[in-house]
């Protein structure tokens, strides 16, 4: 029998639950956010639970204040968050370019739901280029974080601030719409355990030893932007050692898939189902986003017959992985849109048809 | 006597308050944005709170509002001071905040903001320079650019028909019951200042007893966007600006009223 652990704080929670229970559990001052299906539950959590836990909750009138709101306050040192759903975190783009160039750590949660426009409340990973490329005005990187479960929901809560923190840079959970409804078992981490760190940057009152704080992406001379800039890019090069990824089967893999959270999931399930066929597939599946593990991709693609990259997309993260393979070997994708989410069988069929045709062609170089 | 000698014997009345960094202002010469800031950071000094205000720049000419206020600052977004300010406050609810937005700022790109955050009854000072005009980006017509006001982008004059009215945002929010105290005032003549001086003082001390919002709006000029020569905007907000934009008290605390 298993050994239980009583001191284990298990629960069955949905995943929209289960990451705003994190978040208050990793010490969360403050949450500003916008009702938006399919994650009003994380908003509906916290004015629930924060008047008798403390701190601040509020419903601000737009996702537009949302985000303003969580400049505002992180610039004021306090550990924040906001959640929403795609089209309103496609209006929070303009202040995520102003948090990330005053360098301001914040959590964003996108719980992804079907585009482009008001689309659909069902399940999406179509806003993957825009999280992981920037997603507003100028160069900068958000820190993206791809949970495929409600525990890693509940996890990258505390990852997601502790890295935010670190390099004083937004992070966001890029999750979906499925993760974000689905009940699952989940292993709550303990409350307080996220340590503060000094914010002595903070615009929290000028003390009469110091200069004034100021929080700006105003940098008028150009001289002075160009640097800002490549401190920028210094930072983010120094973040690619907090990449993060998970395989699955790759050691004797032929074939390998690519594929981050919910359609991650259902590719292990695809992997079992070639293993059983004698097909030796595996599955990598980064973990963060943005850092991208495109080193261990490169490594990859010198061994394997051919990659396959799964999304809920029309072809994403594919981009990036074939950035990674460079040519060495072929990259394929197979995606379903709108809402849609691919079944292991419609996974598997594509990998048996690639591996037939792949060996042919081996076979006729041969 | 030497000078020094001669100026020691003297009692200073008057100096640049700590609360300003010693820079000189980047505003056009005879603007109401370098007397705004003096005195508003006058009533910091003067009221001992220096290390417990912060402020917050919006987009426009006062972007740069934090070059010369000495106290903790933020620079938001073009139109989301208030939404930054009210971020502030509610994870600092004992500090006095402040916001300074222009009317494009203010008053067009940020209404909803402005709306929501009165409602809300945010505890902060929400400070309007009302000058009719998009100064910073070249003197095109604002929200409350007047009936027939002649702008880079109303060369004809503002035709109300076309574009509507002048957008009266102080009487609008001091409607709202969130709205503690709303006030119009000016910066044109000494006389002016020193009301301004009272209402923004009153303004941080209900700050501190958390009734609601205090908004005042300041009616400015535009020299460089009105094309006129700074003595000539003084006539012009007297004449022209005032008509439509009466100074005074629109909405006072509860138990203050006559």
């Amino acid at each position: 029998m298993e050994q239980k652990n009583n001191n284990e704080d298990v629960r069955l929670m949905k995943g929209n639950e289960a990451l705003a229970e994190a978040a208050i559990r990793a010490g969360m001052d403050a949450y500003f956010g916008y009702p938006i299906t399919p994650q009003s539950e994380i908003l509906e959590y916290f004015t629930r639970e924060i008047p008798n836990r403390g701190g601040v909750v509020l419903q601000a009138e737009s996702e537009v204040a949302s985000i303003n709101m969580i400049y505002g306050a992180a610039g004021a040192g306090a550990r924040v968050m906001t959640s929403s759903s795609s089209p309103g975190i496609s209006l929070m783009q303009e202040g995520l370019s102003y948090i990330a160039s005053a360098q301001l750590p914040c959590l964003v949660v996108n719980v992804v739901r079907g585009g482009p426009g008001l689309g659909t409340i069902q399940p999406s990973q179509g806003d993957y280029f825009q999280s992981v490329k920037g997603g507003g005005h100028g160069d900068y990187h958000l820190i993206v974080l791809a949970p495929a479960s409600v525990q890693e929901m509940a996890d990258h809560v505390f990852e997601g601030f502790r890295l935010a923190e670190k390099y004083n840079n937004p992070a966001m959970i890029l999750t979906d719409g499925a993760l974000g409804q689905m009940m699952e078992k989940v292993v709550l981490p303990p409350e307080g355990s996220l340590p503060k760190v000094e914010k002595p940057w903070a615009t929290t009152g000028k003390l009469k030893d110091r200069k004034a704080n100021i929080i700006t992406s105003l940098f008028i001379q150009p001289e002075k932007m160009e640097q800002i800039n490549l401190d920028l890019q210094a930072k983010y090069k120094a973040l690619q050692k907090e990449v993060r990824f998970e395989k699955i089967g790759c050691d004797d893999a032929e074939v390998i898939l690519v594929a981050f959270g919910l359609s991650a999931r259902i590719c292990q399930k695809a992997v079992d189902l070639a293993r059983e066929k004698g097909i030796r597939a595996g599955l990598l599946r980064p973990i963060t986003l943005y850092p991208f593990p495109t080193d261990e991709l490169r490594r990859l693609s010198e061994k394997v017959d051919f990659m396959l990259v799964v999304e809920m997309n029309a072809g994403q993260m594919v981009e990036d992985v074939r950035l990674a393979s460079m040519g060495r070997c072929p990259v394929h994708f197979k995606g379903r849109m709108g809402g849609m989410i691919p079944n292991p069988e419609e996974i598997f069929a594509e990998i048996e048809a690639l591996h037939e045709k792949q060996s042919a062609s081996f076979v006729k170089e041969a | 006597m030497e000078t020094e000698e001669l100026t020691n014997e003297l009692e200073l009345v008057y100096s640049k308050p700590e609360t300003l960094k010693d820079v000189p202002f980047h505003y056009c010469p005879g603007c109401s944005h370098s007397v705004a800031h003096r005195v508003i950071m006058e009533v910091v000094q003067e009221l001992g709170i220096q290390e417990e205000t912060i402020g917050v720049a919006p987009v426009g000419c006062s972007v740069f509002a934090y070059h010369y206020m000495n106290v903790d600052m933020q620079q938001a977004a073009h139109g989301r001071a208030s939404a930054v300010a009210t971020g502030i406050k509610r994870v600092l609810p004992d500090k006095y905040v402040f916001s300074y937005q222009g009317d494009g700022d203010l008053a067009a790109i940020g209404t909803a903001e402005t709306i929501h955050t009165v409602n809300r009854g945010e505890n902060i000072l929400m400070v309007f320079i009302n000058n009719g005009i998009y100064g910073m980006t070249g003197g095109q017509m604002a929200p409350t650019s007047l009936p027939g006001q002649i702008t880079s982008t109303s060369p004809y004059g503002r035709d109300t028909a076309d574009v509507g009215f002048p957008l009266k945002i102080t009487e609008l929010v001091a409607m709202l019951p969130g709205a503690l105290y709303v006030s119009r005032h000016a910066v044109h003549t000494p006389n002016a200042v020193r009301k301004f001086k009272k209402a923004i003082t009153k303004s941080f001390e209900y700050q501190k007893q958390k009734r609601g919002t205090c908004f005042i709006e300041v009616v400015s000029n535009c020299p460089s966007g009105w094309k006129m020569t700074p003595v000539d905007t003084i006539k012009y907000i007297e004449e022209v600006m005032f008509p439509s934009y009466p100074l005074g008290d629109i909405k006072v605390p509860k138990d203050e009223n006559i």
